[in-house]
């Protein structure tokens, strides 16, 4: 059992344990503020709140963050009342509860940062929250005694006798024993006698078992409720019993008086004394989740993976032995496949999460930035429960962050603009996600002005990333926005419009294997689709064989392999080689060349050419020896073992045992072919490797040189 | 696989004899052959011994990273000592060995002829490298050691590897290469 100085460690594993509980329930409260702020202001939701804040504020006292405690008693006083009724339910109180919301996320931050909160900070909404509160006092004087249990100021001494035995979770839940010994000791006068019976000698003890328990006896003129909210956070991890003695001057039947009737009910958690620690038991068993360290979670994911690759190698041998003929074992084999496959679905679903956690944090982006920028914006959100990987929804909070902050100051018009459009003055902003087979699909949608066709293609005639008589579909227009410090934001505001974002959010997107595509209509506003697979850890791929070596590419980039006709081929400016596909020209990325592989085939007719498709859409076509065939693999990082290595974004095991590294297509493409190029080789390489926004740009020039289309890009940037 | 090959060898390297000696100020050593020339690294780092198996060549890399290797679904990044000594590539063959060891964090295979022995070396008995032209740079060795009346040149590992946690110059080497 863990003394009251615990180790230093131990200090700090609690601490951590206490933000992770802040970043569950702070993401829980922005939602259900919204939901106040949208007019749902029920029991329910109001009760939700104070229990996070009041979650928050526990934890922040029993770590000393006294600026955070102090505003939290504060707002928290402020709920209580309010779920009393006994503050008038109004906008204007709703308003000053959701930016004390704001306020007390900010707080947390700080806490967890160890960064210095400005003086002064959240005062104003912490006197608001004060004048209300002592505005409801002045209102609600009658029964103030009942509500603010100030022990001193209470009824008759009572005496209650506390059985209090605690379960060893109670200190994995950072929970100490020795604290609410204290907070009982607070109340009134307390002898506390510990139960050593089931210590064990020292050989047989856990140090992280629990086997003490305690009987208290308390004198005291608060009432009953106030005790069992000294065990409100353990109750589910300890059997408690809480024994009313009665008033001391008084008769037993003072436990059914008026006065401490009237204090249970009202506290929002009446519980008769007895029925307590056995209405409290249930609730534990029915509890329908654990939190487990993710490295866990890691390593199980990675066995799973192993287990497949054992299979598949035993598969393979079983086979190359005639294992076939052998019935049972091909079924025993057939029957293993099914179940590891299922095992690693199961595993897989482990790491799935709701992507509920980012888009809670979004209501109150809207809410700081529309205030900023001093427009009227909603958001909508759908879809919060679709699933995804946890390493990808970790990744997804940026650049939808972004997006929004986009939407809202690009996109969407201000009010007077609005109106004189025929729309409401209040704009919208949906945000949902949905699953589509193996993807995931996260829309965001504004009702604002839409792209600007003209302006966006003036602004990039201007900064010369296309010529002043080229034509652009809609797509390859769009997907400019995307280019590294592009912007059309007449003005630059705190909020956006430097030019940085969009293309870090679209190199985001692609790093989880996603894309994005851009809808827009003038007037009628923009809708951005980000396509993300569900998960990053198995990937369908083609083995590809260049020379001795073999390659996996991922399937999602495959259009079509092709054997060209040699007269299909070109060569180009330097060395260059297109290939014509149905009227198209598609460019040759010759694998061989650019990793420098001996004992490949040299002429792309003789080879095979795969067409892929980047993630702007624009297509290249990979020069390799073989396709050797289809097959799921278990992506492992190489940038864990390795410096990166451009053109390989993993590895995987093959069922043979050997490593296969799978391409990283969109890279490969922008890789120098060393034997193409005849001038400013530097340049080139730098900047193919920055900016695959060229790619967008090549359709319109079909058999245009490169160099020259490169030189314009670098005079740009 | 690793089954096939007769010369996985587990090393107990945190055994409590080990240990032991370690505290003393004496440090046990491997020490293997690249060529006629005897070198050692401390056992510590070393967490296998295994055949060489083909390795999977990572492209655009210094000739010396022969490329990565499947080591019980862990991918080990397997370098040519001789070819990083600048003495030329080894032209593995499965009589030779590679040594796995954990180096800053990450674990790496290193190619070598053969394992010697393991020697315990107490820390008084190493001399400096005396400062010489050698094909080695001076700065991956720690020191040098007589035993048996042959020379022993011990490694630092943690130097030879330093560079390339951070990816620095295996970048500067991708430079386009003309087909061969």
């Amino acid at each position: 059992m863990p003394s009251p100085t615990s180790a230093y460690s131990d200090f700090e594993r609690f601490r951590a344990t206490f933000f992770e509980e802040c970043a569950e329930i702070l993401p829980d409260l922005d939602g259900r503020l919204s939901a106040l702020q949208a007019g749902d202001s029920d029991t329910e939701t109001l009760n939700a709140i104070f229990r996070a804040v009041h979650s928050i504020k526990a934890g922040a006292a029993a770590f000393d963050f006294s600026a955070l405690v102090e505003f939290a008693h504060v707002f928290e006083g402020l709920l209580d009342r309010l779920r009393d009724n006994r503050i008038q339910h109004s906008a204007q109180v709703f308003n000053v509860v959701v930016r004390a919301g704001d306020v007390l996320a900010e707080l947390v931050e700080a806490a967890r940062t160890g960064s210095d909160v400005p003086p002064g900070f959240g005062a104003g909404v912490a006197a608001e929250l004060k004048d209300l509160f002592s505005g409801a006092q002045a209102a609600g004087a009658p029964p103030p005694k009942a509500h603010q249990p100030k022990p001193e100021a209470e009824g008759p001494m009572r005496t209650y006798r506390i059985a209090f035995e605690p379960h060893r979770e109670l200190f994995r839940h950072a929970n100490e024993p020795l604290l609410l010994i204290r907070e009982l000791k607070r109340l009134g006068e307390l002898s506390v006698g510990c139960v050593s019976a089931d210590l064990p000698d020292l050989a047989h003890l856990d140090p992280e078992d629990a086997y003490l328990s305690f009987i208290f006896e308390l004198q005291t003129q608060a009432p009953y409720a106030s005790v069992a909210e000294v065990f409100e956070f353990v109750d589910q991890d300890c059997v408690l019993k809480i024994e009313d003695g009665g008033a001391r001057d008084d008769t037993q039947s003072a436990a059914a008086a008026p006065d401490g009737g009237e204090a249970e009910p009202e506290s929002g958690e009446a519980h008769p004394p007895s029925s307590r620690p056995a209405a409290a038991t249930p609730v534990s068993k029915g509890a329908t989740s654990i939190r487990v360290d993710l490295t866990r979670v890691d390593r199980l994911v990675n066995m799973v993976g192993e287990l497949v690759i054992t299979h598949a190698m035993l598969a393979q041998q079983l086979s190359d032995h005639g294992g076939g003929q052998r019935q049972q074992w091909a079924q025993g084999s057939q029957e293993l496949a099914t179940h590891t496959r299922e095992l690693q679905e199961c595993v897989m679903a482990i790491r799935m999460q709701p992507v509920r956690s980012v888009f809670a944090r979004m209501p109150r982006l809207v809410r700081d930035i529309a205030a900023k920028l001093g427009r009227n914006v909603r958001l909508v959100t759908s879809g919060d429960q679709t699933e995804v990987d946890k390493t990808i929804i970790e990744e997804l909070a940026d650049p939808i962050t972004h997006m929004i902050r986009n939407a809202i100051d690009h996109g969407i018009e201000d009010g007077a603009t609005r109106l004189a459009a025929g729309k409401p003055e209040r704009a919208t902003i949906e945000l949902s996600a949905a699953q589509r087979a193996g993807n995931i699909l996260i829309t965001i949608a504004d009702d604002g002005a839409g792209i600007d066709r003209r302006k966006v293609l003036q602004h990039a005639i201007a900064k010369g990333l296309v010529r002043e008589d080229a034509k652009l579909s809609d797509d390859e227009l769009y997907n400019l926005i995307f280019a590294p410090g592009f912007s059309t934001a007449e003005k630059v505001t705190e909020v956006s419009g430097r030019g940085v974002g969009m293309d870090v959010v679209r190199r985001n997107i692609a790093n989880l294997g996603g894309r994005i595509q851009i809808n827009s209509a003038p007037g009628k506003g923009t809708r951005f689709t980000l396509v993300i697979p569900l998960t990053l850890a198995v990937l369908d791929g083609m083995l590809v064989a260049v020379g001795n070596e073999k390659y996996i590419l991922p399937l999602a980039n495959i259009v079509e392999s092709i054997r060209p006709d040699h007269r299909q081929v070109r060569t180009i400016t330097g060395g260059s080689q297109v290939v014509a596909v149905r009227g198209e020209f598609i460019r040759l990325v010759p694998v061989r060349r650019i990793f420098n592989i001996p004992g490949a085939i040299p002429e792309p007719w003789k080879a095979l050419v795969v067409v892929v498709e980047t993630e702007n859409g624009s297509k290249a076509g990979l020069v390799v020896d073989e396709l050797i065939g289809q097959q799921q693999v278990v992506v492992k990082s190489l940038a864990e073992y390795t410096a990166p290595v451009p053109g390989i974004s993993g590895a995987t095991i093959l069922g043979n045992g050997r490593v296969a590294l799978i391409l990283d297509v969109e890279g490969i493409c922008s890789m120098p072919d060393p034997s193409a190029f005849v001038e400013a080789p530097g340049d080139f390489q730098r900047q193919a490797g920055s900016s695959p926004d060229l790619q967008t740009v090549k359709p319109e020039i079909p058999g245009r040189p490169e160099a020259p289309a490169l030189q314009n890009i670098n005079a740009a940037a | 696989m690793e089954t096939q090959t007769a010369m996985t060898i587990a090393l107990a390297a945190n055994t409590p004899a080990a240990a032991g000696v370690q505290a003393a100020g004496v440090k046990q050593y491997i020490s293997f052959k690249i060529g006629s020339e005897e070198y050692a690294i401390d056992i510590m780092a070393v967490r296998e011994i295994k055949g060489w198996t083909e390795t999977t060549v990572l492209p655009n890399q210094p000739e010396y990273i022969l490329g990565v290797m499947n080591l019980r679904g862990t991918i080990v990044p397997v370098f040519d000592l001789r070819c990083r000594f600048g003495m030329g590539l080894t032209g593995a063959s499965r009589s030779h060995v590679v040594i796995i060891v954990a180096v800053l964090d990450r674990i790496v295979g290193l190619l070598v002829d053969a394992v010697s022995d393991i020697l315990t070396i107490d820390g008084s008995e190493i001399r400096a490298v005396p400062d010489m032209d050698r094909a080695v740079s001076a700065k991956f060795l720690s020191g040098i050691v007589s035993v048996n009346e042959t020379m022993v040149v011990l490694l630092a590992l943690e130097q030879l590897f330093a560079q390339h946690a951070g990816g620095g110059p295996v970048q500067e080497t991708i430079q386009p290469q003309s087909l061969q």
